[in-house]
């Protein structure tokens, strides 16, 4: 086809140089955005590194297990932190997933079909509500009524160690727990929602028609697929009970030691950083920033080892489409 | 083993399926009562507080007096999340238009992909706290400032925003895609004619949710705006917000800030709630189309 083609030699079909620019431009415009957000998080590695740099050549390892944060001495050992951060996501976890994932088979299973939406919606809810409105109810609420209950517990069973014993203080660690156990129960619901979805339905009629009762159809076929996912999910509230701040500054005491028992007081990485940070210079500075890098390296490893959960429980079988999503705005649903 | 065949359940089968049934809903009951006890409290000490001068005045900060209502925070909110916004909407859509119009299969998509959903699990007190680094400790453009506090939300709103968008780009079918390929559209104008407009209502749908947790963070605005008392339109200024007079309020020995922390939380919740409602009902929309 001579005839067709345009001065410069090229065929009609073709679009001009300056016509394809602006696929060119789209093309490189969206992958350099896609790669902004791979260099800014690199980047925020490396500064929040470099920032605190100063208190782990001072302390070393002792910033993590050493077990002194005394801000008048400049020392830094953040072990009480640590501890802190550890057990009121414990304290979540063992309090939020059993109801999580209760409400979440209930709803899937045994709910009749009609309140099944306005139910999840219901729970979705809960994510809705900002951290700082729990912390509010926390400590105006939750501490307050809470306290009668928590001494009766506390003298009751005081020959268990580490429940019972010794003094009840009002801001504590089960109360910073309840709270986090509440606000990761609706992403720990959605994502065991979206996974018990996926159980096949020939494997609950088969246990069905092999005489199960529900309950036994449940334990049989929904929770034994659904396990590798739910897992997943609670990693994930696990993470968010991790870097939780706001809520958990205002009802655990901010002390920096180690309480001895579940209804003393103490800290927690996130916490100390938005308490102090306002009055801290130098050495005390960058120690919050330690903190920081301890709690983002934390969080990363959680939520890399729950997405391989997630991934595995929805991917694994059977693949089921709309994977991460699911994950990411479940929790903000509502 | 009996082999009677259909015989009736034993009773204490039934027994055990009985009480597990109880204790699944007691379970679905339990996660339910924070949320009645909270929108309980909500109301009872929050509504008290919602008066017209409570949304027409700004926090006085003085100890004695009326301590003042919170017109500056409701605003300065709205303008840190709306200059958030601004910033998190087209990065987030781009990235995710890179993700599934090039990205789909590559690998590099696939570390994009993945480094956004490590993003959604980062704590929001980091994204506060990278600002205070670069932005803060760097005087870029004075201390703390309100776009500062914008940009922290942005980068909380981004991973939303992507991992949204992308679902919802992923369900536009292909087959519209090759008919404007095939009738010599170039790749932009699909994208821009094609992809984007049959994916809106899905794309407002995930800003909005990013939007409405966006408002309701404190974390990153305690190490980026810091806070002030009256109403500023100017973003390079200390701003208020609402979570950070809640926060500071309910830090306050005082029982008139501890009130007005009840009512600004209403405020807030109800904010966020109508943003959420706002998002539901685009989806919906979008489903009837």
């Amino acid at each position: 086809m001579e005839a067709t083609s345009v001065p410069g030699g090229r065929s009609v079909l073709e679009r001009s140089p300056a016509a394809r620019l602006p696929d060119q431009a789209l093309k490189w415009g969206l992958t350099g955005l896609a790669a902004l957000i791979l260099v800014l998080l690199a980047y925020f590695f490396v500064r929040l590194i470099g920032q605190s740099h100063n208190v782990f050549s001072r302390f070393g390892l002792s910033f993590v297990f050493g077990n002194d944060w005394d801000v008048s001495r400049d020392i830094y050992h953040g072990a009480p932190l640590v501890v802190g951060t550890l057990i009121t996501s414990a304290i979540a976890l063992v309090i939020g997933v059993p109801v999580a994932v209760a409400s979440a088979v209930f709803i899937n299973e045994l709910c009749p079909r009609r309140v099944r939406a306005p139910l999840s919606m219901l729970v979705d809810l809960l994510a809705a509500v900002p951290s700082v409105v729990y912390g509010l109810w926390g400590v105006f609420v939750l501490i307050p009524k809470l306290l009668p209950a928590e001494k009766w517990f506390a003298s009751t069973f005081s020959f268990i160690p580490f429940i019972g014993g010794g003094t009840v203080t009002g801001p504590n660690y089960f109360i910073a727990g309840l709270i986090l156990a509440i606000m990761i129960l609706p992403i720990v619901s959605a994502i065991s929602r979206e996974v018990i979805a996926t159980v096949p339905s020939e494997h609950k009629e088969a246990a069905l028609a092999l005489g199960a009762t529900r309950w036994e159809m449940i334990r049989m076929a929904v929770l034994p697929y659904a396990r590798p996912g739910i897992t997943g999910g609670a990693m994930l509230g696990l993470g968010r009970a991790l870097g939780e701040t706001i809520a958990v500054v205002l009802v655990i005491g901010d002390a920096p030691v180690i309480g001895h028992n579940l209804f003393n007081q103490g800290y927690s990485l996130a916490a100390v950083i938005a308490n102090e940070f306002g009055e801290a210079q130098g050495l005390h500075s960058s120690a919050l920033f330690a903190a920081g890098l301890v709690l983002f390296v934390l969080t990363l490893i959680v939520n890399i080892i729950a997405r391989r959960f997630v991934t595995r429980g929805e991917r694994g079988h059977a693949g089921t489409g709309a994977t991460g999503m699911t994950i990411a705005p479940a929790g903000e649903g509502g | 083993m009996s082999v009677t065949g259909l015989g009736p359940v034993s009773a204490r089968r039934r027994r055990i399926d009985q009480a597990m049934r109880g204790l699944l809903l007691a379970g679905t009951v339990i996660a339910l009562i924070p949320l009645v006890l909270i929108i309980y409290y909500l109301l009872l000490k929050g509504l008290g507080q919602w008066t017209g001068s409570f949304f027409s005045s700004d926090p006085t900060g003085s100890f004695f007096g009326s301590p003042g209502g919170i017109r500056s925070a409701i605003f300065g909110s709205l303008e840190i999340v709306g200059l958030g916004m601004v910033i998190a909407i087209p990065i987030g859509i781009g990235v995710a238009l890179y993700l599934t119009e090039y990205g789909r299969e590559s690998w590099f998509g696939n570390l994009v992909r993945y480094f956004v959903d490590v993003m959604t699990g980062v704590p929001s007190i980091m994204f506060g706290l990278f600002i205070y680094i670069v932005l803060v400790l760097g005087h870029v453009g004075g201390a703390f400032t309100g776009w500062k506090a914008s940009v922290a939300l942005a980068l909380l709103m981004l991973p939303i925003v992507v991992r949204s968008a992308e679902v919802v780009l992923l369900l536009v079918p292909s087959s519209l895609r090759e008919a404007a390929l095939a009738l010599g559209a170039p790749r932009w104008r699909v994208v821009t004619r094609v992809v984007l407009p049959t994916a809106l209502p899905g794309l407002v749908t995930g800003s909005l949710l990013a939007v409405a947790r966006g408002m309701g963070e404190t974390a990153p605005l305690l190490f980026t705006t810091a806070g002030a008392l009256a109403l500023t339109g100017n973003l390079g200024a200390q701003m208020n917000a609402l979570p950070l007079q809640i926060y500071n309020d309910i830090l306050s020995p005082r029982t008139a800030l501890q009130n007005r922390a009840w009512g600004a939380a209403l405020t807030l919740v109800a904010i966020v709630l109508i943003v959420n409602i706002l998002a539901r009902a685009v989806s919906r929309r979008s489903r009837m189309a």
